[in-house]
């Protein structure tokens, strides 16, 4: 492939490769079985530059590869308030990856696609959050890749064998153990995105065993934190001793190591997590923005179940991101209608913290994702509010931030 | 200042000679850093508002998200990339902004990996020079 006979543009892409395996110091390149793609989202020029330089040189993906989520929402394409001609750009970025044989998933969660990587699967995964539930829910293997390399795997096949497909480089490092929160907090699912937020921060490089999670922890749940820890840090990889696959005792998920670190979590490191993502400006609210990463179907219902026969506030834009796929499936469920006469935007293809979607970004911004209260006011310079989707739910309906004692009150 | 003779592993090679940012915390580009200004953007940065184009950027790790190739690839088209990295923790996601924006507009951001102790004697607003092979010098 380096030597040009598959096309240069082939030829890029395995000098891409080869170059990244020399930084890890990898001696052998692997096989992967599929790659899910974060290039895709428009940054500037360079990304058009690199995605002509492959189409160009005729490269075409090996193997099965999804797209992440891009700047623009094509079911939608009302909703984007942006330049229009940076979104010109965007799409003839997409269009490219397209070309090059990916399909237009346009998520960032294809895990909850039918089609997922099984337990020891190789796979070449970009997007924060999804290497990190690749690796940790699904047991399958990606290192932390990023743009570039995603296309360059699936266009050649192969990655460094280094990293997280390596074995030894998957126990886990540090013990967290979460059992002495009090039993409304384990219960909750408002839990998961501050705990994420707490373990990026305090476990940089590491790969955490949590212990004292509830047996009912669900994928979502375990999304959310993934999420949130690679946002405030640099997670790939955590073990959820009990709930999953690589750990069924923190035996297993240490490889037999013993004597590590523990970090114990209290109900104040969780709250504290909720007031670090919550701006206490005085302001209206204005928008609520659910599902980042993207809602699954599960959730979509929840919020069903919350939200229809409700009316949302009129002073309030409520979002909704998830995927086409999965915005297909709401529909079959006739979850989508109802929600939409409640009041509820659905965004699909992109994300509206990544993109000029939300309409009125001087008032609050809440959200039930640690993630989107994160990186929301560097990137589109909203004030964002954290809080459960019940919280996010019944504020839409008053027009003002409401929270829920019950589940803070013990968090004090 | 360095001792004579310091050297980094490389992960990426080059040479680069400018003042050293040090980063009190990682940052990511991707949504950290704004290519068109070379500026930290980060809110939850204690650095929000520095400019760190045109210079060593020192910090323990990356962080956040693997767009940050992307970003490093866009600063280096418009020229507001740093000019180098010195890391703790190696970071493949810097470094392959890195190789793009080398394959691309032919500019070389050398990413090197230091020993703790030696990070630690690295100076904010300092000059350095970084010389192929990864020998590090002032600082």
């Amino acid at each position: 492939m380096l030597d040009g006979a598959d096309g240069t543009g082939t030829a890029l892409a395995m000098r891409i490769v080869v170059r990244l395996a020399q930084a890890m110091d990898a001696t052998e390149l692997l096989p992967v079985s599929g790659a899910h793609i974060d290039s895709c989202l428009y940054h500037g020029a360079s990304g058009l530059d690199f995605v002509h330089r492959l189409v160009d040189g005729a490269a075409r993906v090996r193997v099965p590869t999804t797209l992440n989520v891009s700047s623009l929402d094509l079911l939608h394409p009302e909703l984007y308030a942006g330049d229009p001609v940076e979104a010109a750009a965007a799409r003839e970025l997409m269009d490219g990856y397209v070309a090059l044989g990916c399909e237009p998933t346009w998520t960032c969660a294809p895990y909850q696609r039918q089609n997922r990587p099984n337990q020891g699967d190789d796979v070449a995964w970009a997007e924060s959050n999804a290497i990190v539930f690749a690796n940790s829910v699904l047991g399958a293997r990606t290192h932390r890749y990023g743009d570039f390399i995603d296309i360059a795997a699936a266009v050649t096949g192969r990655v460094p064998n280094a990293g997280l497909h390596v074995d030894a480089n998957r126990k886990a490092t540090v013990v967290v153990d979460v059992s002495a929160l009090p039993p409304s907090l384990l219960g909750a699912s408002v839990l998961y995105p501050c705990l994420g937020f707490v373990v990026g921060r305090r476990c940089p490089g590491q790969i955490p065993a949590i212990i004292g999670l509830a047996g009912s922890t669900t994928e979502d749940n375990l999304k959310a934190l993934g999420a949130a820890a690679a946002s405030s840090g640099n997670l790939a990889m955590f073990h959820a001793v009990g709930l999953t696959p690589e750990a069924p005792s923190l035996h297993d998920a240490c490889q037999g190591v013993t004597a590590l670190a523990t970090i114990t979590i209290t109900a104040a490191d969780i709250r504290g997590a909720r007031d670090e993502l919550s701006s206490t400006a005085d302001r209206p609210l204005a928008t609520v923005s659910l599902g980042t990463p993207h809602y699954s179907l599960a959730e979509i219902g929840r919020l069903y179940e919350l939200l229809a026969g409700s009316l949302i506030a009129s002073t309030v834009a409520f979002y909704v991101s998830t995927a086409r796929e999965t915005l297909h499936e709401a529909m079959l469920h006739g979850w989508v209608s109802p929600l939409r006469e409640a009041g509820v935007i659905f965004v699909t293809d992109t994300c509206t913290y990544i993109t000029p979607i939300v309409r009125d970004t001087t008032g609050l911004g809440m959200t039930d994702s640690a993630k989107w209260a994160y990186y929301a006011p560097g990137n589109i310079g909203v004030e964002a509010v954290f809080g459960s989707v019940t919280e996010c739910v019944r504020s839409a309906i008053a027009g003002r931030v409401v929270r829920s004692d019950w589940t803070w009150s013990d968090a004090s | 200042m360095l001792p004579e003779g310091a050297t980094g592993r490389v992960m990426v090679d080059g040479s680069a000679a400018a003042s050293v940012s040090v980063l009190a915390t990682p940052l990511s580009l991707w949504g950290g850093f704004d290519p068109t200004t070379g500026m930290i953007t980060d809110a939850h940065h204690p650095q929000h508002g520095e400019v760190i184009a045109g210079t060593i950027v020192v910090m323990a790790s990356g962080r956040g998200s693997s767009s940050a190739s992307s970003v490093l690839a866009e600063a280096i088209r418009l020229g507001s990339a740093p000019t180098a990295f010195l890391l703790i923790e190696p970071d493949e996601i810097l470094v392959l902004g890195s190789v793009v924006g080398h394959e691309l507009y032919g500019v070389t951001t050398p990413v090197l990996i230091v020993a703790p102790s030696l990070h630690a004697m690295i100076r904010h607003g300092h000059p350095m020079t970084i010389s192929p092979g990864g020998t590090i010098s002032g600082g």
